[in-house]
């Protein structure tokens, strides 16, 4: 019952926010509801008894990507700066496109999710465990895609330093 | 009728209960990708996607599959990956506004500046 009305509320936020965010007029404001969207995102996360992954969403996409967002909008608006509105053709268009998507897929979970499966319970990963996966190199276990990662990473920290430095 | 509304506030919440939350996101992402003109609103709305996109690997894993991790280090992988295109999306944001003083799409018509004399 608590688990079913925690759900809605989650899900009205997420709902409502996320057309908030793309739709509004000030780039700070969608910053704001984007923040909300993600950690209401958070809140399903720890719904699903995934508290890991809840707190590794409100770490890095709540805590750090939103600094850079806020950031940057600082760093390229004036405040009180509105976007320009965009043209009436434009945004007919994109609703339209994503309204008959919307419709398009909703249909196609609907008719195809067969209703076999049960929620069975399931003890929470500990982080042990967590650890050992992601630092294995047997089936299932994920050492490599880790160490990709890392890499990855580190070629953003680069490719970003580099494109942003200021030219001599 | 009064059965339906109380089923609905017990029993387990549905699959397609998480999947109709995560489309909308999506979806929402897709309009402000096709509408809005602003890089970074732009990027807010990739952000969007890939958080919907984060939601259903979560729900596939523990409704389906829920004694493996797969969809777990999905999501997880999926987060890191996103951090670091923000970073580097934000570092080409920040030059952009360095070279051309605004961060609309409409002025971004040529990719290289000039070539300075040497």
């Amino acid at each position: 019952m608590a688990q079913q009305i925690i759900f809605y509320i989650l899900a009205v936020i997420i709902s409502v926010f996320s057309i908030m965010a793309v739709s509004s007029g000030r780039l700070i404001r969608s910053a704001t509801y984007l923040l909300f969207v993600l950690l209401a995102t958070a809140g399903l996360y720890l719904l699903l008894g995934y508290t890991y992954l809840f707190a590794v969403q409100t770490a890095v996409y709540a805590g750090g990507i939103m600094v850079l967002f806020i950031f940057a909008i600082l760093l390229t608006q004036k405040p009180g700066d509105r976007i320009t509105p965009e043209s009436i053709r434009q945004r007919g268009l994109a609703i339209v496109l994503s309204v008959v998507g919307a419709l398009f897929s909703g249909v196609i979970i609907f008719s195809n999710i067969k209703k076999v499966y049960t929620l069975v319970d399931q003890p929470e990963f500990d982080t042990k465990h967590i650890g050992l996966t992601l630092m294995g190199t047997g089936k299932f276990q994920y050492l490599l895609a880790f160490e990709v990662i890392s890499i990855l990473l580190l070629a953003g920290i680069v490719g970003a330093i580099m494109i942003a430095r200021k030219r001599s | 009728m009064f059965d339906s509304f109380t089923n609905f506030f017990s029993g387990i919440i549905p699959l397609e209960a998480y999947m109709v939350v995560s489309l909308i996101m999506f979806f929402s992402g897709v309009y402000g990708f096709l509408s809005r003109k602003s890089l970074l609103m732009i990027l807010i709305s990739i952000e969007l996607i890939l958080n919907s996109i984060d939601i259903n690997f979560a729900v596939f894993n523990r409704y389906l599959y829920p004694e493996n991790m797969e969809g777990f280090f999905f999501a997880l992988f999926t987060i890191a990956i996103s951090a670091c295109e923000t970073a580097v999306a934000i570092a080409i944001v920040i030059n952009i506004y360095r070279n051309l003083g605004n961060v609309e799409v409409d002025s971004l018509n040529e990719l290289k500046e000039d070539a300075p004399e040497n």
